[in-house]
């Protein structure tokens, strides 16, 4: 088998509260995969799972075709980097970088050589010596990957590493460690719940909800063919406009609006009329020139102008629906104008609203 | 308009020091610290008078000629029935019973608590709810059974009984102190030494302990005091031979026989009451930190 | 390509239940010898031994409930338990009293706060029986404040409450509450801290005066501060007996008795020690009895809540 993780049927809960139920996972060799939901979906648990921190009520892990299902965290070859970094504060950053190394009897020369990698990669060779509350956020984050990384494991879990940082901090990071991933091309499993960096780090993105995998995918496959209506609400900012109608012999029907759905890919092509919830992202509404070649076009009426300074937010009303169109930063519109809209059938979702699945 | 703004009241409004507000503030706070001091001064006054001067004198007036001759006579002289040593005896009785309960009661408890934050097992919890609930019940309920235990053991009157007793009386405080300590740390530090390959022993030694010193500090204020000032189990767990230095003080000041002797008297019970002061004016805000710990039992 | 573990990531056996946390269990014998053996098994056994007729050495002579009509027909208990009455309630009272107003004047603000706050909480450094033998030097009637106040040209003056069957125990009260206020003053003034700023701000925007607000608003915002403060001086209370000991020894005659030195007279002393079990017994009673009504309120209200 080629995989570096694999989690099979796994089981946790605490007393009666179920946090992962039956839940199945493999990773490939060198991937980097993001568990993105919002707190309580059981993306942290799922982590601390991996690494050994909680045992498993059932269910089996492997970390590179070993079962690791029982095994001590430091037996499992992992390593982990922190939210709130957890560096050791009475130790230099040195110490903290070669206390596991000593606690795993690494001969002392084997560990200086690991450190003095580990400090040039990061670039954090002229902080050895001072202790972490010397060290700004940044610095500390880095020495938390650092310890990570002298463990020569292949895999590393991120648990929401950079939610403690300031945002411009954050996003140089984000690049960082992406770069870093290219340079290691080690396993990394991250845990967020921050949709743009799952979506710029991610080979694969797997969205949680309730101790369950909602979909796993690219983040392209995320984003654009979302699975079901909870992955399609929560990825995107602003999120997707739904309307609730009936698909009728290929078209969408909502109130007195009928959508021919030309261009669609239905999932099965012999999809049964039914009650269902037409998805578009308001970025995929054209506007201006472009809507007059969109298949289908309309008119909205505008409630409210959000100008955001990179584009504008206009809230308009389509019939009586609320519609969220994202336009050019420099578009000059105004409440209680009217504006003309092209939507492209082949760019939304279409979701069966009693299963919430696909179609 | 614009002259009502210009005349108007402007800049910082003018205080008063002398306010009655403050001077009631202030009157007050000084003649409740009166009442909290006029111990401590009569104490001090007496013990530095001679006898003569005492049954003449005004109790509050400081001593005329200042003589040292009770706080000796105290420590070295003083009689309790036959036994006419002083309260030296009782003193270095007190250090011996009072280093090894500190040393070890804060060992098990900082260990205990560490266990029951990061190492809970089935059942931790239960004995922690016992203990704690242990703490609120009336001593007197258990000292004849400590005595048939010290009894078996063959501790009964020896100081070392008295070691363990004050060990386990101090438990359920001490350990809710170390426990919520160490609980309040963030706990991925102790994930990150988990990652890290470290132990049961390995993190409490190298992470926790290093970062545990203040309420180190805080548990050995709260020991120091509470087993010098202790008297109840002195009395009880141990013989006249090894009477910790409150039991003695008590015996020496409230003894029948003979002439009472208020000077040396107070000398004596300032002498017992040193070190805790010593250690309160020395710890200032830990002294606080530790008591207000200490409060929020159970 | 990829870099090679040093740690093998074998398959390891689950251990058995009992060995899991192993350490953790080792380290937790002395916390459980002592929840289990001595505070449950000893409480047990006292009161189990309260039924019977042990006199020097505990036997197992089962005697019913005599114990406990013995001890209640007892003047010298009668008189202890209404002792321990007046002292608790006055105690509660004054503590309270005086430790917030205490609290409240130093948390306004002022100069010296540091020196204030050393001088009211240095008593509690010190033993009871130090305590205790420090009021009674300042309570004698020959040479302590009474003699002063009538050397001074009072002559009538009569402070003598040690003597007084009558006043004793408010002779103790006052070297009590010295000991024991400080205390209750650093929780208090730790609770008027932990009051958010802002409330003052609202107040004063409102037009609450000081006194109205540390009335209306702060006190009904502190009750937590104040159920701490009440359990705390409660224990204190039932475990009077160093201060009774040192200060006036019981008397004059029975009319200082504690319940504390009841139980400790008749095990050690009068050798009759089921007596002492019944009286202890009735001891941890009243700390139940107390005890319950105050966890009901601090733990029962939170999960119905």
């Amino acid at each position: 088998m080629s995989y570096s993780v694999e989690i099979k049927n796994l089981d946790l809960s605490f007393g009666a509260v179920q946090v992962l139920q039956k839940l199945n996972l493999n990773i490939h060799e060198g991937e980097f995969l993001v568990l993105l939901g919002s707190s309580g979906c059981g993306k942290s648990t799922l982590l601390n799972c991996i690494a050994g921190l909680l045992e498993v009520t059932d269910g089996q892990i492997f970390i590179k075709d070993n079962n690791v299902t029982w095994a001590e965290p430091s037996d499992r070859g992992i390593g982990m980097v922190f939210q709130s970094y957890a560096l050791y504060p009475q130790m230099t950053v040195r110490g903290n970088l070669s206390f596991g190394l000593k606690n795993a009897r690494v001969p002392k020369a084997e560990i200086e050589r690991r450190v003095a990698r580990a400090a040039e990669i990061l670039q954090i060779e002229p902080l050895l010596d001072r202790k972490p509350g010397a060290l700004s956020g940044g610095q500390r984050q880095r020495v938390a990957i650092g310890r990570a990384l002298v463990r020569d494991v292949d895999v590393f879990l991120f648990d929401e590493p950079l939610s403690n940082l300031d945002a411009k901090l954050r996003v140089d990071l984000r690049v960082e460690l992406k770069r870093l991933h290219n340079q290691l091309k080690n396993t990394m499993i991250y845990v967020t719940h921050d949709q743009v960096e799952a979506m710029t780090l991610a080979d694969r993105i797997a969205v949680m909800k309730g101790g369950k995998i909602m979909q796993l995918g690219s983040p392209d496959e995320i984003y654009n063919q979302p699975r079901n209506l909870y992955v399609a609400d929560f990825i995107g900012s602003p999120s997707m406009n739904f309307l609730a109608g009936h698909l009728v012999d290929g078209t969408f029907k909502v109130d007195d609006m009928v959508l021919p759905m030309t261009g669609y890919h239905f999932a099965d092509a012999q999809t049964a009329d039914r009650p269902a919830v037409i998805g578009i992202r308001p970025e995929h509404v054209a506007t201006g020139p472009l809507a007059a070649d969109a298949p289908l076009q309309f008119h909205v009426t505008i409630d409210l102008v959000e100008p955001m300074g990179s584009d504008t937010l206009v809230y308009a009303k389509l019939g009586q629906h609320l519609f969220r169109v994202r336009m050019d930063g420099q578009a000059r519109v105004k409440a209680g104008e009217t504006l003309p809209i092209g939507i492209d059938p082949a760019r939304a979702s279409l979701f069966d609203k009693k299963t919430e699945d696909r179609l | 308009m614009a002259d009502t703004a210009l005349h108007g009241p402007k800049g910082p409004k003018p205080k008063k020091m002398l306010s009655r507000g403050n001077i009631m503030l202030y009157g007050t706070l000084i003649v409740v610290s009166m009442y909290y001091l006029l111990p401590l001064y009569v104490m001090v006054v007496t013990s530095l008078k001679g006898m003569p001067e005492i049954r003449m004198g005004n109790v509050f007036g400081p001593p005329m000629e200042i003589t040292f001759e009770p706080w000796v006579k105290a420590w070295s002289g003083a009689c309790t029935g036959i036994n006419c040593d002083g309260l030296s005896r009782g003193f270095w009785n007190s250090v011996q019973i009072l280093i090894p309960s500190v040393l070890l009661s804060i060992t098990i408890a900082s260990v205990n608590g560490y266990a029951l934050a990061n190492w809970r097992f089935k059942g931790s919890e239960v004995f922690f709810t016992i203990l704690i609930i242990g703490a609120f019940i009336p001593y007197q309920t258990m000292l004849y059974p400590i005595v048939i235990m010290l009894r078996e053991i063959g501790l009964m009157g020896d100081l070392w009984g008295l070691v363990l007793v004050h060990t386990v009386f101090g438990m359920p405080i001490l350990t809710l102190l170390f426990r919520n300590y160490f609980t309040a740390m963030p706990e991925e530090l102790f994930k990150a030494a988990r990652v890290d390959g470290a132990g049961f022993w390995g993190i409490y030694f190298q992470i926790m302990l290093p970062m545990a010193l203040p309420i180190f500090v805080v548990a050995i204020i709260l020991q120091v005091t509470g087993i010098w000032n202790d008297f109840l189990f002195g009395v009880i767990y141990t013989k006249p031979a090894t009477y910790p230095m409150t039991v003695q003080l008590n015996n020496i000041v409230n003894s029948v026989q003979g002439v009472k002797e208020y000077n040396v008297n107070m000398a004596a019970t300032l002498l017992t009451g040193l070190v805790p002061l010593v250690i309160y004016f020395a710890s200032g805000k830990l002294f606080v930190r530790g008591i207000a710990a200490g409060a929020v039992k159970g | 390509m990829t870099l090679a573990s040093d740690i093998p990531a074998q398959t390891s056996k689950r251990p058995t239940r009992l060995f899991h946390n192993l350490m953790a269990k080792i380290a937790s014998i002395p916390m459980i010898l002592t929840a289990l053996v001595v505070f449950l098994g000893g409480t047990t056994w006292t009161i189990v031994y309260s039924f019977t007729g042990s006199r020097m050495l505990p036997r197992t002579n089962w005697v019913g409930f005599d114990q406990y009509e013995r001890l209640w027909s007892s003047d010298r208990w009668i008189v202890s338990i209404k002792n321990l009455a007046l002292y608790g309630v006055c105690s509660m009272v004054f503590t309270l009293v005086i430790a917030f107003t205490l609290a409240a004047l130093l948390d306004r603000k002022i100069r010296f706060e540091g020196a204030f706050r050393t001088i009211f909480l240095y008593p509690f450094a010190l033993s009871f029986v130090v305590t205790g033998l420090a009021w009674q030097w300042i309570l004698n009637p020959d040479f302590g404040l009474q003699s002063v106040v009538r050397g001074w040209g009072w002559e009538s003056f009569t402070f003598n409450p040690l003597n007084d069957p009558n006043t004793v125990m408010f002779g103790l009260l006052i070297a009590g509450l010295w000991q024991g206020t400080g205390l209750i003053m650093c929780i208090m003034l730790a609770g008027l801290r932990g009051i958010d700023e802002d409330i003052w701000k609202a107040a004063r925007v409102d037009g609450i005066g000081t006194i109205k607000t540390y009335l209306v608003v702060i006190i009904p915002m502190m009750r937590p501060v104040f159920i701490t403060s009440l359990v705390l001086i409660a224990s204190g209370i039932i475990k009077l007996y160093d201060l009774v000991v040192a200060q006036t020894n019981g008397g004059p005659g029975i009319s200082s008795e504690v319940p504390a030195k009841y139980v400790i007279e008749y095990m050690f002393r009068a050798q009759n020690l089921g007596q002492g079990f019944a009286a202890s017994t009735m001891m941890l009673v009243s700390v139940v009895i107390i005890l319950i009504p105050w966890a009901y309120l601090e733990f029962g209200g939170k999960k119905r809540g």
